[in-house]
């Protein structure tokens, strides 16, 4: 079936959304739309393992929310929280993201080619097989992973930026991993997390999912996996079993 | 010099006399308190009594006593028992007091201190038994005003688009207690009991078993700050959802389902590792403000086609009112208050026994502060925390709620005696625990009958209530300060609340 092409120009996001909708439900596989600008909610909930959504513009908040299969691409910035308690599927954003990207994730994969803003991944966790990928090509903000409950996050740290410089990096970690190029500054690791550099093995499990980002946007891969990564994880499995008593 | 032990807080006892070995208190008590020896039973270990009765409701022979504090400390006003065993406590481990249940401080109760009306001679009162009583309820948006267009036969059309709403046959609903802080037997229970009676229960944030599908049609799912079960499915299945943003147990703070309590079952509702911690952060990491609470409700709304009520539940706390206003700008299609006397699985003492306000209050600033603004027909006020009765209801209802949520008394209706250690996953009723060997006692069908049982005598009351009051339809209730009265209250209280004193 030929792609469809949407104008989102002028559009809410609930008529969006139906045109959306109603294409996949009538098998269409590829969808383009032209000229978004701010729209909230593009593909929330939305099914289908292999629909492809290609945005032009910039995505308002909660691209792909509770979203559970599609390929999101958006050639421009993303708002609040894009992948926002997704459940399954691809983001692939050309550009930055804002506050809370990834938030309580639940599985499929978020590439930020550029950077992205406070609370990045947070409270993302794990289930059996579905394991959240957040991959960010340059830096993120303060409060990155903090009660990470599961899954794997990334930051490159690509064009000479430094990956994390602020605080409240794991706060709360319990679950999941956090990989830096190079490392962070200790003074900037939250309550509960501990940062090692990453093994070899680590290494080898992280290199396919960096090969891939960088597929995502046309870049080579080679230097990135040359270099040295630091992984942030949980002190403890338990971080607060310690802090209360019975009455 | 180490502190010591404290007193006992219960004393057991078996009256030889009448104690005939049967044993059914050593199968029974979880926490130890009975033992076989030889051919005797003994009370091994009154230490380890919570008062929870399970024992005595099965000694066939009312052998066993249950005395409350049999030690005395010096009598003193302000260093009360509890509050010098706390300092013992926090001395000898240094950390926060987590307890289950709600509230145990006496502060004084509003509901006791209002009283309702009933019609003597000047206008008849109703027999609900000869007149039709009008309990149904709706929650949700209600247009501001109808427009209609009369067809060429003569009929009218509907031209104003309405929101969904949950149709209930009686005010009472049972709310969120997670799989997870109660075991699914007890969340099966509750489940055919609102089904049956035509009304609704919440899943809390533990997410939705499977086999509670069957009942999803009356089943409000709840999103909240651990987003434990959210997915797609699960928000579709809800009849409605309900974003949880604070809880009357424990306002400001988050939750914490300790790696014991995920068992396997549990762990696949919450879609976590078996064994792992469940920790709610104190707030929603998407949400920093009004505006992106709006943002949620709408993302909802969105993902489930605005085919669902939204409702957001917040702590009842000082500024409430104001809180609700923006809630009810937010999108949201009821606000759920929570008063300070609720139940919980667990919750730190001191936020349980100091922080939040009684629900009666909150309830009624929020109905007044919504008719100022008049936006009160755009959510539903939902009063949750401390409905212990039928009379609560109708005086809640009265103040401008729509509807209630029940907890507790709906788990005292299958067997629980409040004895408040929920959170240690003993619980011999088989409700606030997943071991296996305990849940197997709470039969689902039975206590299923009982909790219908419990919400059909209250909704036979407030029909009765109701009639005394010459009022024959739940709506002419809503917000009818009028049928209350004020008895002991003081000024400021009566203004907050908005009624009269007795006599007046
Ligand atoms: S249940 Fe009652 S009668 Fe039976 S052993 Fe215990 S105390 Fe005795
Ligand atoms: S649910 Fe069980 S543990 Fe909790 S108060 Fe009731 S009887 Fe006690």
């Amino acid at each position: 079936m030929a792609a469809l092409r949407i104008d989102a120009k002028n559009l809410h996001y609930t008529p969006l959304n139906q045109q959306i909708r109603k294409a996949v439900c009538d098998g269409v596989k590829e969808i383009v739309i032209d000229n978004v600008l701010g729209q909230r909610f593009i593909a929330d909930g939305l099914r289908g393992d292999d629909v492809t959504i290609t945005v032009n513009g910039v995505p308002g908040g909660d691209l792909a929310m509770f979203m559970s299969g599609p390929t999101v691409i958006v050639h421009g910035n993303a708002d609040h929280a894009p992948g926002n308690t997704m459940n399954q599927g691809k983001v692939i954003i050309f550009g930055s993201t804002g506050d809370a990207t990834a938030h309580s994730m639940r599985g499929g994969r978020v590439y930020v080619r550029d950077s992205i803003g406070y609370r990045g991944g947070i409270h993302m966790k794990q289930y059996k097989e579905k394991r959240p990928i957040l991959v960010v090509g340059g830096s993120a903000r303060a409060f990155l992973g903090e009660y990470m409950a599961g899954g794997l996050l990334i930051v490159l740290g690509l064009n000479g930026q430094v990956p994390v410089a602020e605080r409240g990096v794991g706060s709360g970690i319990h679950g999941g991993e956090i990989y830096v190029r190079g490392e962070v500054e200790a003074k900037y690791l939250g309550v509960g997390s501990k940062q090692l550099p990453a093994t070899a093995e680590q290494m080898e499990m992280i290199r396919p999912i960096i090969e891939d980002f960088a597929k995502s946007f046309g870049l080579d891969p080679a230097p990135l996996l040359k270099e040295k990564y630091s992984r942030i994880a949980a002190a403890s499995a338990r971080p607060f079993a310690n802090k209360y008593t019975p009455e | 010099m180490s502190i010591g032990s404290v007193p006992l807080r219960f004393k057991v006892e078996i009256d030889p006399e009448r104690c005939m070995k049967c044993g059914r208190c050593v199968e029974n008590c979880s926490y130890g308190v009975f033992r076989k020896e030889s051919d005797n039973i003994v009370v091994a270990n009154s230490r380890a009594c919570v008062a929870c009765h399970r024992c005595l409701a099965f000694c066939p022979r009312d052998a066993i006593d249950i005395y409350e504090k049999p030690t005395d400390y010096r009598t003193h006003p302000v260093w009360t028992r509890e509050v010098r065993e706390a300092v013992f406590n926090q001395a000898k481990t240094g950390r926060i007091i987590v307890a289950g249940m709600g509230n145990v401080l006496p502060y004084p109760s509003i509901f006791d201190r209002l009283v309702l009306d009933a019609c003597q001679v000047t206008n008849p009162s109703i027999d609900p038994l000869r007149e039709p009583m009008e309990l149904r309820t709706y929650i949700g948006k209600k247009p501001a005003a109808l427009s209609v267009k009369e067809k060429p036969n003569g009929d009218a059309e509907l031209l104003t688009k309405l929101a969904p709403n949950l149709k209930l046959e009686t005010p009472i609903m049972i709310g969120h207690m997670s799989y997870g802080a109660i075991s699914l037997n007890a969340q099966t229970a509750l489940a055919k009991a609102v089904t049956k009676m035509g009304t609704f229960l919440g899943t809390g944030e533990g997410g939705l078993h499977e086999s509670l599908y069957p009942y999803q049609d009356h089943m409000i799912v709840q999103v909240a700050s651990g987003r434990f079960g959210v997915d797609i499915n699960y928000l579709e299945r809800g009849a409605a959802i309900e974003i949880k943003i604070g809880q009357g147990a424990k306002p400001g703070i988050g939750g914490h389902l300790p790696g014991e309590k995920v068992c396997a079952d549990v762990s696949c509702t919450r879609m976590i590792p078996e064994g792992s911690d469940a920790i709610s952060p104190a707030p929603h990491h998407d949400i920093y403000s009004i505006e992106d609470l709006k943002q949620l409700v709408h993302s909802l709304k969105e993902a489930t086609e605005w085919k669902k009520p939204v409702f957001v539940k917040i702590a009842a706390v000082h500024n409430s009112a104001a809180i609700a206003a923006g809630i009810a700008r937010s999108g949201a299609d009821a606000v759920v208050i929570d008063g300070f006397r609720g139940g919980t699985g667990a919750a730190p003492r001191v936020f349980r026994d100091h922080v939040g306000i009684p629900v009666e209050a909150a309830v009624a600033s929020v109905d007044a502060k919504l008719r100022k603004q008049g936006v009160r027909n755009e959510v539903s006020i939902i009063a949750s925390g401390g409905i212990r009765q039928s009379a609560d209801i109708a005086k809640i209802i009265c103040l401008g709620a729509d509807a209630v949520y029940i907890g507790t008394s709906a788990l005292v209706a299958m067997g629980c005696r409040v004895c408040g250690t929920c959170n240690r996953g003993t619980c011999a009723w088989g409700i606030a625990t997943q071991r296996p060997e305990l849940t197997k006692r709470l039969d689902p069908e039975t206590n299923a009958v009982q909790v219908a049982n419990l919400i059909h005598a209250w909704t036979d009351e407030i029909a009765e209530l109701m009639g005394a009051a010459g009022i024959n339809s739940i709506e002419s209730l809503r917000g009818n300060r009028d049928r209350l009265r004020g008895y002991m209250l003081d000024e400021g209280l009566l203004n907050v609340l908005d009624v009269k004193t007795v006599g007046a």
